[in-house]
């Protein structure tokens, strides 16, 4: 039998572990940030420093270029997805449609299809248009799948707002409108800036869409971020991605603020 | 209800309707279309043939990595989520749920940057073993191959699963583990007979969302591993940027909707015979 310590060593070991397995590929990526000299076999740079941050966020850096461009494009993502979520969660809240269970199913689709070689086809319509490498056909490629996302949270967000407060300002005189603005809209509020917040970091960070849709007119962070790696850039891309992982890691943590426990139950009911 | 209601809700929908109609719907059907199109426009079965005679190992590799990763996510979301839910030493399950979290939000683009550097030859972690003096030098080895696209998608992945397997869990109805315990039953079978059964629905959904969610990546195969095989994105990308061979790249694409398609199905059969037996 193993004792009481022994447990506890047993417990803190694995614990240990599992933050290494967690926290030592970030850990790397952090050193390589800021390694101005780093060769084989040393286990560490043998220089450290901020030149290669001074290179990423010189004005004329193409870097601060294309962070500029990826929070544009995410900005306007989230405003069309919003701008056509926040109806339709709120029309399929209220459950007052005919084929509701089928509209569902279709807001479920694109999860449930390898997103990839449409990509490569909406490449190909979207050639067609004009609309290949222009900041326009990456906003609608992004919010083809971040839609996907605000409309569930939308509608549980206004699922989870009880319908007999809207009823109470119906029954003092408020138009339908006035209602929706004043009741509804506000108490929906916090689920829907998680649904922003999500479709925002989604485009932020999506690669695969950009790659065949955008690239290479149209080169946001992430684009950025591959090639440099690619070309064994390990600092230039190292240091894109920390830009790139701040946001994300900062959503990790309020997420919970925003996604209350009675609107998650409601995500797909 | 009024009609004139119905249609109002069905025009709120409508635009979102649309947007998925066009930009998902059609090119899914336009891929289908084209995978059984040369380039003429003619109706043929040659793409697949081609795709099977040139790319036969990366489907069953993608298929293998694809699987080992679902298990792998599974056996984590199981054993972190079941020690959240049973566990008794708090600071222990306070530390862990804590931890397991952080790659969750992590693209899958930095994912794969942080592992090329952590997983290589001279990486974080040959390093680390070899200063804790558990590995001799010599045994360094890299694993920028499969192993490091295995590696990555669980890394990046099993927070996902366990998120949803552990908010499960924790929903249950604690008198039956209570119970159980009070009988004496060790935590591991408690977890294995009772938790698990229970949350299994919500497993599956993790997995097959897991599943897809893999077999769309590209970034991770073509930073982690520059080996034959490797995984069906990077041969599609490559018939399309190298080659401009929309047709092969359908096929390809086509294959791979199948393998998402069959996991779904298994999944939908289950979850059929399961509601055919409790009347």
């Amino acid at each position: 039998m193993i004792g009481r310590g022994g447990l506890w060593i047993v417990r803190a070991v694995g614990i240990g572990i599992l933050a290494y397995a967690v926290f030592g590929p970030l850990a790397n990526l952090l050193i390589w940030s800021f390694a101005e000299a780093w060769f084989w076999p040393n286990k560490l740079p043998s220089q450290w420093g901020f030149r290669f941050w001074d290179y990423v966020f010189r004005p004329t850096g193409r870097a601060m270029e294309a962070l500029t461009l990826s929070i544009v494009i995410a900005l306007l993502t989230v405003a069309l997805s919003l701008a056509v979520a926040v109806p339709a969660g709120y029309a399929l809240a209220r459950g007052r449609l005919p084929w509701r269970p089928l509209i569902m199913l279709a807001f479920l689709l694109p999860q449930a299809f390898p997103s990839l070689p449409v990509y490569i086809n909406v490449a190909r319509i979207f050639y067609g248009f004009g609309l290949n490498g222009t900041v326009a056909g990456v906003v609608l490629v992004h919010a083809s799948h971040g839609l996907v996302f605000a409309v569930w949270i939308a509608t549980a967000a206004f699922a989870a707002v009880d319908r007999e407060l809207e009823q109470a300002a119906r029954n003092l005189g408020a138009s339908a409108l006035r209602s929706f603005a004043t009741v509804t809209l506000p108490l929906a509020t916090p689920g829907l800036i998680a649904s922003a917040i999500f479709v925002f970091l989604e485009s932020l960070d999506e690669f695969t869409g950009s790659f065949f849709v955008g690239a290479p007119e149209v080169r946001t962070l992430p684009l950025e971020m591959f090639t440099a790696s690619m070309g064994g850039n390990y600092q230039i891309s190292s240091i894109t991605a920390l830009i790139l992982l701040v946001p994300s890691i900062g959503f990790m943590l309020v997420v919970e603020r925003f996604l209350k426990g009675e609107v998650l139950a409601k995500v797909g009911a | 209800m009024t009609a004139s209601s119905r249609l109002l809700h069905f025009l709120l929908v409508a635009p979102a309707l649309a947007i998925v109609a066009l930009l998902f719907v059609y090119p899914l059907g336009y891929s289908v279309a084209t995978a059984f199109q040369d380039r003429a426009g003619a109706w043929t079965l040659a793409n697949f043939a081609t795709a099977w005679s040139f790319y036969a190992r990366d489907i069953g590799f993608t298929a293998l990595i694809v699987l080992l990763c679902t298990a792998l996510i599974g056996a984590v979301a199981v054993a972190i989520g079941g020690y959240l839910v049973l566990g008794t030493t708090r600071w222990a399950v306070a530390a862990l749920a804590w931890l397991y979290r952080w790659p969750l939000f992590v693209p899958f683009i930095i994912a794969a940057q942080c592992m090329r550097t952590f997983l290589a030859k001279n990486g974080m972690m040959n390093n680390s073993l070899i200063a804790l003096g558990v590995m001799p030098p010599e045994a360094a080895q890299g694993f920028l191959d499969w192993r490091g696209i295995v590696v990555t998608f669980v890394w990046k992945q099993a927070p996902f699963a366990t998120l949803m397997v552990a908010g499960a869990m924790a929903a249950l109805d604690r008198g039956t583990i209570d119970a159980a315990r009070n009988l004496g039953a060790s935590r591991l079978r408690i977890l294995l007979e009772i938790v698990v059964p229970q949350v299994r629905p919500t497993l599956m959904v993790a997995l097959i969302l897991s599943c897809v969610t893999m077999m769309s990546v590209l970034s991770v195969p073509l930073m982690l591993s520059g080996q034959s095989p490797t995984m069906m994105t990077v041969q599609m990308a490559y018939r399309i940027n190298q080659h401009g061979d929309y047709g092969v790249a359908n096929a390809l694409g086509l294959i791979s909707y199948l393998m998402t398609a069959a996991v779904a199905w298994v999944y939908l059969r289950e979850t059929m015979r399961e509601r055919g037996a409790v009347p």
